[in-house]
């Protein structure tokens, strides 16, 4: 039999974990390649803490090709488009690839260019982003010369990727202000289109109190419009307006370009409509789809993204085996939260299940308490980018933290207290 | 969830107001919904709001957000916060009889 043809679009989190661990199921009987325009690969949960001296940017780089096992194809290209019913991907170079499965992992872009006024000469001047690396660097420095003023910190529109870093954002400015000596002399605000601090209402009241300590305005259902950057006011769509001296704007994100000219496998936004559970593509049978690039209803994570992985590669095995597919995606999602001065929170939730106080991984033995500040969960932060190169990566499992979510541990205990399945 | 009576129907309604089932929703039903909500009148352009989220919900099963709305329903967005004051995506599903649109999260 020839091998499997698996193209996987996308050499970041996604690609990565999915290709090593297709690999290592298959060895010769697949060709894997996988396409990427360039062999930068990003540990982006270190893009937040490059504005405040606390990574440098080369420290969060790698090499994609070193992250791929040996016999996985790196190519280097830009994807023109996907011609589902015919299973071709065709590259800007005008070089077409025949697929047997294709799996998508091209995560979610920026596009800053879709608000006005937001990326003119100000951008990189008094607004800035530190959703990219130069961004993150470029702010750094903005930061570091801040003496006073008002810190606005604008999420444009949902979904973003990670939706808790604007937060964290706000918290680490705190801290790095106080430990300056600035704090005093500067305002910080969250523009937010949500009615919260989060979308989740348990943890929203959690950092709603957390913001409200450390003094940080928030002005819920902020729907940004667009950007006077001479007079640098944030105008909302419903005419509310805010002063700023300094702008961080999380930018609209989209689906890649390349979805928009495929007919028939984006939405309105680019995004994949995807099924929540098996992560197959509604656009075709022989199409999966991983990480920031679904429209599955979690958050867009990279915790999000490793516990699919699994699901998938299950999933991809039974439709070359002409089986039914068989693993089911719960939406488990987990995410540490930095809140400065040392300490972290921690929220661990999926489709059905809100994150609540308790203890990860084990809910009785912990260690890690959830939804609670405590230096081991900043310790924990700190210590999962080896993890993330050496285990998440090459595809292991972590031990004790699979991709089922919390509601899979309460479901025995709500069914033996005879509550419904 | 809690029963309330909407234009002479029996309909389920979440904390919130919206409803749970599309399938109890009729046009008197909207325009009532509508004026709770401070929309006197449903003209022709609330109705061409109304019925893209409906469908959209009906055959995706997610409601689109403001920037999709904008994007695909032939209403630009400016005129969306006219029609729909505040939270044009959330008002106008409401007034659809389709749960509240996660969104995001």
């Amino acid at each position: 039999m020839d091998a499997h043809r698996i193209l996987i679009l996308g050499g970041g989190t996604g690609g990565t974990i999915v290709a090593n661990r297709l690999d290592r199921l298959y060895g010769a009987s697949a060709r894997i390649t996988v396409i990427d325009r360039d062999d930068e690969h990003v540990y982006q949960p270190g893009l937040l803490f490059v504005p405040f001296g606390l990574a440098d940017p080369d420290e969060i780089v790698r090499s994609r090709r070193k992250q791929l096992r040996d016999r996985v194809e790196l190519l280097a290209g830009e994807v023109e488009r996907v011609d589902v019913a015919s299973s071709i991907v065709e590259l800007a170079s005008g070089s077409t690839l025949e697929y047997d499965v294709l799996v998508i992992a091209s995560g979610a872009s920026l596009a800053p260019e879709e608000t006005d006024g937001l990326n003119g000469p100000a951008w990189g001047e008094s607004i800035h982003t530190f959703y990219t690396l130069e961004g993150a660097a470029a702010l750094r420095e903005a930061l570091d010369s801040f003496d006073s003023g008002h810190l606005v910190v604008d999420v444009i529109d949902m979904p973003i990727k990670c939706p808790v870093a604007p937060l964290e954002f706000c918290f680490l400015a705190d801290w790095d202000l106080r430990r300056r000596g600035r704090r005093d002399r500067v305002e910080i605000t969250l523009l937010t289109p949500l009615d919260g601090a989060f979308t989740k209402p348990v943890a929203s009241a959690h950092l709603a109190r957390l913001l409200e300590e450390k003094g940080i305005h928030v002005e819920p259902e902020f729907a940004t419009g667009r950007v006077d950057p001479l007079a640098r006011r944030v105008h909302s769509w419903d005419e509310r307006t805010i002063d700023y001296d300094l702008l961080v704007a999380i930018p609209v994100h989209q689906g890649p370009a390349y979805v928009t000219r495929s007919q028939g496998l984006g939405d309105a936004l680019g995004f994949i409509p995807t099924d929540p559970h098996t992560l197959r593509a509604r656009a075709g049978d022989n199409v999966f789809v991983i990480g920031d690039a679904t429209n599955v209803p979690t958050s867009k994570a990279g915790s999000v993204t490793h516990f699919e992985g699994q699901i998938l590669v299950e999933n991809v095995r039974c439709f070359l085996a002409g089986e039914p597919l068989s693993a089911s995606y719960d939406g488990h999602a987990n995410c540490f939260i930095e809140t400065g001065f040392h300490k972290a929170l921690l929220i661990d939730f999926d489709y059905v299940a809100e994150p609540l106080p308790g203890r990860f991984p084990d809910p009785r033995l912990g260690p890690l308490p959830l939804l609670a500040e405590s230096r081991l969960n900043h310790l924990a932060k700190l210590a999962f980018q080896p993890l993330y190169w050496h285990v998440l990566l090459p595809g292991h499992d972590i031990p004790g933290v699979g991709p089922e979510g919390p509601s899979a541990d309460s479901a025995p205990l709500l069914a033996a207290r005879g509550v419904g399945a | 969830m809690t029963s309330r009576m909407l234009a002479g129907a029996t309909v389920e309604v979440d904390a919130e107001g919206f409803m749970l089932d599309a399938g109890q929703w009729n046009e008197q039903v909207a325009e009532e919904i509508a004026r709770e909500n401070g929309v006197e009148r449903l003209t022709d352009r609330h109705w061409q709001v109304v019925n893209f989220m409906r469908d959209a919900y009906l055959s995706d099963g997610q409601a689109p957000s403001i920037r999709a709305l904008g994007k695909t329903s032939g209403v630009p967005i400016k005129e969306l916060y006219e029609l729909f004051p505040k939270g044009p995506a959330k008002l106008a599903a409401k007034v659809g009889g389709i749960p509240k649109p996660r969104g995001c999260i």
